[in-house]
């Protein structure tokens, strides 16, 4: 007896019902021809949704995450961390850029204050690390002390650590509650654009005009302390800001950043962006510490910010020019 | 890390006494020493409470130290109150009927331990060694220079007076 063939339209409902159930189709079903495309269409309709789903989640997390690492939570500064890591900050200053942090009893005993500072050695900016322990062990851990770095900076995967030290995003509202919290704060009004200049403006100071630090001091009346440092630059061989290739690729726009610095570094060579991980050259690094500049006494009841900008970077140039005068050689110091 | 360096000093044990014992004094001996602060109302004595800072490598270190040992004139003794872990010791014994041997004991450690706080032990103690040592001898030189000027003030007012 002859087998009777299936009826398509039967095999047609099975493959509809498997869709409309909503489970997988079985690898056994026999599904006619004509209906195939139309359920690979609607499958993988539903793994383009279930996709855009799964990547909207992880966008969101990564989203969520981030927004977390920027959020200026001061109590995520942790003294007995900082303590337990001071020996590695120690040796790093000690045996790598034999640093000085000269003339600290400048800084005020007790008290909020604002440490600007001029920024160097790139997105690794060595000066934070050692200038972190020579302010630690001087005022000791207890002391409050933050560090505004830029968004970057807090994102990248050494982000939670810097928190523990007491780093949080570069904003005005993120260092008016440190201030508020009666913080030492240091800021680089001159950011990822003096961070990344040209090794031979190494004796330069360059904040591009920032004057938000004036305002901010003004604001909460606060004394400015500015620490002038060098070395950094010649940790690396920075050729070029690339601020015309941030510019090109709209990074200004999308990620604050104003420049994409392209410089030679061990062990990469010639690199763009230092976003990677490099050697350090062991640069011998100073930074000295200025007197508290208290801009109500100095420049009246209504000081003139652009006044007070220009006797401050003034005051760090000349400091540094000296800093730069005691140096021989390159790298050596 | 425990270190220790000693000297003989060409004075009775009361005569070096009186410059250990004199607080405000140290920063005249005491080398590396950046900072040295009197913390409270007793300046010297048990209990007196120093702010002190010592300059090893890339750092200041140190932190709030109290007096807590004073057996004149045989021992002194501090303790940390607060920063890096702590403790020192000045231990007088004579020598002969004119001479003291000084020994100068200080113990530290970092926090953390680890390979890090191990090497930085290590590395610091070289550095701290010749401090202490240095100080010793800055010490000898004190109080020997001082007692051959009262010596020789007391010659010449001898001759003076004759």
């Amino acid at each position: 007896m002859a087998s009777k063939p299936k009826p398509v339209s039967g095999a047609s409902t099975n493959g509809h019902h498997a869709s409309t159930n909503g489970g997988a189709p079985k690898i056994s079903d026999r599904v006619p021809l004509e209906g195939l495309a139309d359920t690979v269409g609607r499958a993988s309709g539903e793994a383009v949704r279930l996709g855009q789903g799964l990547a909207m989640k992880g966008l969101t997390r990564v989203a969520k995450s981030l927004e977390k690492r920027l959020q200026a939570d001061l109590d995520d500064r942790d003294p007995d961390y900082i303590r337990e890591n001071l020996p590695l900050s120690w040796l790093a200053a000690t045996i790598w850029y034999r640093a000085e942090v000269r003339n600290l009893s400048n800084v005020p005993e007790k008290g909020p204050v604002l440490l600007v500072g001029n920024h160097t050695g790139g997105n690794m900016s060595p000066e934070t690390i050692f200038f972190t322990l020579a302010f630690s062990t001087y005022f000791g851990v207890e002391r409050r002390f933050h560090q505004l770095a830029h968004n970057l900076v807090l994102a990248s995967p050494l982000g939670p650590y810097l928190r523990r030290f007491g780093t949080v995003a570069a904003s005005h509202e993120n260092a008016l509650a440190a201030l508020d919290a009666g913080a030492a704060v240091l800021v680089f009004p001159g950011g990822d654009w003096e961070v990344h200049r040209p090794s031979w403006q190494s004796a330069k100071i360059d904040f591009g005009g920032r004057r938000g630090f004036v305002r901010l001091a003004l604001e909460k009346d606060v004394p400015i302390v500015p620490v002038v440092t060098i070395g950094g630059q010649e940790t690396a061989l920075w050729l070029d800001r690339g601020a015309w290739l941030a510019k090109l690729l709209r990074l200004d726009r999308t990620a604050r950043l104003k420049v994409l610095p392209i410089l030679i570094a061990p062990p990469w060579g010639l690199t763009v962006g230092d976003f990677l991980p490099r050697i350090p050259l062991p640069a011998k690094m100073t930074s000295e510490v200025l007197p508290a500049i208290h801009l109500r006494e100095q420049f009246g009841d209504e000081p003139d910010v652009d006044e007070v900008y220009e006797y401050v970077t003034g005051a760090m140039q000349e400091t540094l020019d000296n800093l730069a005068a005691e140096r021989r050689f390159p790298v050596i110091g | 890390m425990r270190l220790s360096e000693s000297v003989v000093v060409g004075s009775p044990p009361r005569v070096v006494w009186s410059y250990l014992a004199d607080l405000d004094g140290y920063e005249r001996f005491m080398t590396g020493i950046t900072r040295w602060d009197s913390e409270g109302e007793a300046t010297t004595g048990l209990g007196a409470r120093r702010r002190m800072l010592i300059k090893v490598g890339s750092a200041e270190v140190g932190g709030l130290i109290e007096m807590v040992e004073w057996d004149e004139p045989n021992d002194l003794a501090w303790s940390s109150v607060t920063g890096i872990d702590q403790r020192g010791r000045f231990r007088l014994r004579p020598v002969g009927n004119s001479s003291t041997r000084v020994e100068l004991r200080y113990q530290y450690g970092v926090a953390g331990g680890g390979l890090t706080g191990w090497l930085s032990e290590r590395i610091s103690a070289r550095a701290l060694s010749t401090q202490l040592r240095t100080s010793l001898g800055e010490l000898k030189r004190l109080v020997e220079s001082e007692r051959g000027k009262r010596a020789a003030a007391a010659v010449e007012a001898e001759r003076a007076g004759a």
